[in-house]
């Protein structure tokens, strides 16, 4: 159904193949968080490797940033529909992760948890490969506490509520087990490109 | 359709008339949404506006439910006028009473409240971000409710105060509800009104008027109206998992 009188305003536009279907273009970067920005300081920062209920890795802040670092720069799109382009981001790739601490992936899930107690899940298959890091920087800067920062998952690929903010756990799980959002309904998954917000879409 | 009926929590889309509209302030207009199928909700969720051109482009966005889930058959939409907007421009320079858009929803799991979460309640709205705690409010009175309540509400002036009038009525109605403005560009009109940017002292002032630490906390608004508010009541000592947030985005 037209609706009368809209007409596209969007630059979204000049880049159809990039943006998703309900997304527009922002040049800006919004802030979206569930509940207060968390306070952590680098000395008491860690990330863990877990699975099941058992630690298997655990990196300082200083260990991580031993680890090999990555720099891409990849589309993001969040699921209050708007979408930013070439974001320049660095930090450890899962891949490297798990070369690091020996493990091959125990199950076909993962659930990232974070500081604020967030968390939120995502298939092994599209953690590694290339597909998700860690970040610890954005356009070069250590990354903002309002973004996520000391670290924030990255899985660009999917709705930016799977790229959980202030992430301090992977943990493998033998089921895909319903994050935060996810509980909350929102979309198991969330592919962009499927249109996949909200549960059962 | 035979595939959505079996898919009992898909939310599918629809449309929906504009049965009314009325202005709130210079910037800010209400939409009585009447959707062909309204769906119960719950106070403080969202509803996604979906609006197509005629080449197909469509554009979403998500906006609050300021009305109360008691008030059936309806949702109303509180619509800001943004600079470049493309769909808040639509809804002030285009939409017209008798006019069907398409929405989904409403959405949301986390910014909610019911009488059940119980209190002390408080609120603390930015702007337009007054919006979900008014639906929460009206769901309040709606149920009966004398819960210990307050929003301290932060607008630029008098003028720009969205609900300003029925938002003093239930003050002085008491049950239990007490509203703190803070005009951020304007001289406070009333005692207890404020007139600056808010602060840890406004919110320990703010806070001492419960007896007790509140139950929990909604804060909308901006993302640096959140950001500063938030801030300061975990400096306040506030249980973190008792502030639910809700920032404007993109």
């Amino acid at each position: 159904m037209v609706t009368r009188g809209f007409t596209r305003k969007s630059a979204a536009a000049d880049k159809p193949d990039r943006i998703p279907p309900g997304q527009h273009l922002v040049g800006d970067f919004p802030v979206l968080t569930a509940g207060p920005t968390p306070r952590v300081s680098l000395g008491d920062w860690s990330f863990t490797l877990k699975a099941g209920p058992r630690p298997v890795k655990r990196w300082t802040w200083a260990e991580f940033h031993a680890l090999p670092q990555t720099q891409t720069i990849r589309d993001i799109h969040c699921v209050t529909k708007w979408s930013k382009l070439d974001t320049p981001w660095s930090g450890v790739l899962i891949d490297d992760l798990l070369a690091e601490a020996g493990l091959e992936p125990p199950t076909a899930y993962a659930l990232a948890h974070s500081y604020d107690g967030y968390s939120t899940n995502v298939p092994v298959a599209d953690l590694v490969g290339g597909k998700a890091m860690v970040a610890t920087h954005y356009e070069g800067q250590p990354l903002a506490r309002d973004h996520g920062g000391p670290a924030r998952l990255l899985v660009p690929h999917l709705y930016f509520w799977k790229s959980a903010k202030w992430i301090n756990a992977l943990q493998f799980t033998e089921r895909d087990e319903a994050g935060f959002w996810e509980l909350r309904g929102y979309h198991i998954y969330g592919d962009p490109w499927r249109e996949q917000r909200y549960t059962g879409d | 359709m035979a595939l959505e009926s079996i898919r009992a929590d898909h939310v599918p889309r629809q449309e929906a008339t504009i049965e009314r509209i009325e202005r709130q302030t210079a910037r800010v207009k209400s939409y009585f949404l009447r959707p062909q199928n309204w769906r119960a909700f719950r106070a403080g969720q969202h509803l996604d506006v979906i609006l197509t051109a005629p080449d197909g482009y469509e554009a979403q966005r998500s906006y609050s439910v300021a009305s109360e889930p008691e008030l059936e058959g309806l949702y109303e939409l509180v619509v800001e006028r943004l600079e470049g907007g493309e769909v808040s421009a639509f809804f002030h320079d285009v939409a017209e009473a008798g006019d069907a858009i398409g929405i989904r929803g409403p959405f949301g799991g986390h910014f909610v409240w019911s009488g059940q979460d119980g209190g002390p309640l408080l609120l603390l709205g930015g702007g337009s971000g007054v919006a979900p705690l008014m639906s929460i409010l009206r769901h309040r009175a709606a149920i009966g409710s004398e819960i210990p309540t307050i929003l301290l509400y932060s607008a630029r002036t008098w003028d720009d105060v969205i609900f300003r009038e029925e938002l003093l009525a239930r003050d002085a109605a008491g049950g239990n509800f007490t509203l703190l403005l803070n005009l951020s560009r304007d001289t406070a009109r009333r005692p207890q009104d404020a007139s600056r940017r808010i602060d840890a002292q406004m919110l320990a002032d703010t806070l001492a008027r419960f007896g007790a630490a509140p139950r929990l906390t909604f804060v909308c608004g901006s993302n640096a109206f959140v950001g500063n508010v938030t801030d300061r009541l975990l400096d306040l000592g506030l249980n973190p998992q008792t502030i639910r947030t809700e920032r404007f985005g993109g």
